[in-house]
């Protein structure tokens, strides 16, 4: 009895709480293992001579970056390929993925639960499985090692995200806001523009990020289907980590995640709120 | 003036779903669907354009008596295991650290969602960068005289286990699987836990009896996500990973570029086996945790 009494005792007396800096260790032990593979990959960027063991570089220079942004990389129109790949994905994807998330979210009905299923099969079957199949049809397409070729493949690991968050939004969305605008006089496209966009401008905002970065990210997809001819940044980068030169990797590897932190800082706050990214939760 | 009957009405609600579901569908169909079926097709040898009008399962017979296929589903499934089971846990200590409202949080969470938007490419670089044998972590320690050579350092890439790709993807799904937590814990809201406290439980009964059901559902959810997307993830293992045995994605890919065309039948064969293996195993598990999360 004395112990426990003077433990809460010893408690009261300490100028700090144990458990409160527990738990700041931890939050600095997450911090550091987030960024620290991106510490060397920086680095590396502006690395002249860095042998081993040495901890920092002998010396700095900019020739990855001068390189990276020359001609002679091609990272520019890398750059340029893949946000235009990306943004027509991301594009497409709200086109189809709202009404079929507003249909999952809002609606009851028979054969539900398949709908959902075929939506979310391509979470669960890899794309590589699928992609071999489709190069056969697209090269008699003739829509193989082309920029559209690309673009309708991104769209199949894309699509369920931003239906799956759209879902989670519609289900808790009110569509008699859209009767009263209607019994205003709005017509059907004023209501779907004036009332329900801007309700579900969240989701569509979370929605569309997921998918902007799963285009943005994509490799093997791109590869087989664009064939080489389609040059995005990932592919850019893998050729040159596999040919060893770390400066020029590190380079474009910070190019590469530089547009995804961009358009995280201006979309973040609505990355914490249930609605949008608890639909994903959901399956 | 006509009033619509209860009927007509259910039929335009139907037709209503039907239009705002087609477009997802026909595209998932065409796509996905026929690519799937297309890749069957030609997995049985079936190639009438170059003489091939004989189906048979000549590709899938070649796949199961490869010796590495085997070697290499255990690889995929190892990692794929380890990985999602690894991040899950983690991710919801962070999850949990980073509830509360606390100083910087803003800041912290930022980092955390901030590790969402990286590539795994480039995750996987900076791995390899961090940790190969003569990587920024072998630096650190060769100067604090913990080791003296590369070789002391221990192979965590190109290594039997697959250390490197699995500490690649614990890197990059841990906030995947924090930010649904969380967000899972923003809608639930303290009031369960704060009852749970009133009634005397102590600060791990609220966790195993109040807070963990209450976000099992949403872990599971995305644990199935990570661990197909583990599963038939191509880059992280063809760089991080030993080349035999490769990863079952690694495998196929190789087949499907070999100059000798008679290997695209198995690369076919090899992509359907994928499928039906994910499929098989996340339906497994599925139905598994469901009971679990009815149970308790």
């Amino acid at each position: 009895m004395a112990s426990i009494q003077s433990a809460t005792q010893l408690r009261e007396k300490l100028p700090f709480n144990w458990g409160s800096l527990l738990r700041w260790l931890g939050i600095a032990m997450l911090l550091l293992w987030l960024i620290a593979p991106m510490i060397p990959l920086f680095i590396w960027s502006i690395a002249y001579r860095w042998f081993f063991p040495n901890i920092l570089p002998a010396s700095y220079n900019m020739r990855a970056w001068e390189y990276a942004f020359s001609p002679a990389a091609g990272a520019l129109e890398s750059l340029y390929i893949t946000t235009y790949i990306a943004v027509v994905v991301t594009l497409l994807s709200i086109l189809v993925g709202v009404p079929a998330g507003r249909a999952l979210g809002l609606h009851r009905f028979r054969g539900k639960r398949i709908i959902e299923l075929l939506i979310l099969s391509p979470t669960i079957i890899p794309s590589l499985a699928v992609i071999l199949g489709i190069h056969v049809v697209f090269i008699r397409l003739g829509i193989a090692n082309s920029v559209l070729g690309v673009i309708l493949v991104h769209l199949i690991p894309g699509l369920p995200y931003m239906t799956l968050v759209m879902a989670g939004v519609f289900a808790n969305y009110d569509p008699q806001f859209e009767e009263q605008a209607r019994s205003l006089g709005a017509g059907p496209i004023a209501t779907i523009w004036y009332v329900m966009i801007p309700t579900v401008m969240p989701g569509i905002i979370v929605g569309g990020l997921f998918t902007f970065l799963i285009s943005w990210a994509q490799y093997i997809t791109t590869l087989i289907i664009g064939g080489g001819r389609v040059q995005t940044l990932p592919l850019k980068l893998f050729n040159f980590v596999s040919s060893t030169d770390y400066p020029v990797t590190g380079a474009l590897g910070i190019i590469f995640i530089a547009p995804g932190v961009l358009v995280l800082l201006l979309t973040s706050r609505y990355l914490t709120g249930r609605s949008a990214v608890g639909g994903i939760g959901n399956i | 003036m006509r009033f619509p009957s209860p009927q007509t009405d259910r039929g335009r609600q139907n037709l209503r779903i039907a239009l705002l579901l087609t477009p997802a569908i026909s595209l998932i169909i065409l796509l996905f669907m026929g690519g799937l079926l297309m890749g069957f097709i030609r997995s049985l040898n079936y190639f009438p354009l170059i003489g091939l009008n004989e189906p048979n399962l000549e590709a899938y017979r070649l796949v199961f008596t490869d010796r590495e296929f085997f070697a290499s589903f255990l690889l995929t499934f190892h990692i794929a295991f380890t990985s999602t089971v690894i991040a899950s846990i983690l991710a919801v200590g962070a999850a949990l650290l980073l509830r509360p409202t606390f100083r910087g949080k803003k800041i912290i969470s930022f980092f955390f969602q901030m590790n969402l938007t990286f590539p795994h490419l480039v995750g996987a670089i900076g791995i390899l960068f961090l940790f190969s044998q003569s990587g920024f972590l072998a630096r650190i320690l060769t100067n604090a005289d913990v080791i003296s050579r590369p070789s002391e350092f221990p192979a965590l890439i190109y290594d039997r286990y697959a250390i490197g790709i699995i500490l690649q993807y614990i890197w990059k799904e841990i906030p995947f699987i924090g930010v649904i937590v969380l967000a899972v814990l923003q809608s639930v809201g303290e009031d369960y836990e704060a009852v749970a406290q009133s009634l005397g439980a102590n600060r791990w009964q609220r966790f195993r009896y109040v807070t963990l059901p209450l976000i099992m559902p949403g872990v599971l959810s995305a644990s199935v996500i990570v661990f197909a997307f583990t599963f038939g993830a191509y880059e992280i293992p063809f760089l991080l990973g030993r080349s035999y045995p490769a990863a079952l994605p690694v495998l196929a890919v190789r087949s499907y570029t070999d100059v000798d065309l008679a290997a695209k039948p198995q690369a076919m064969a090899m992509a359907m086996v994928i499928a039906v293996l994910a499929t098989m195993m996340i339906l497994a598990y599925m139905n598994l945790t469901r009971r679990y999360v009815r149970s308790s």
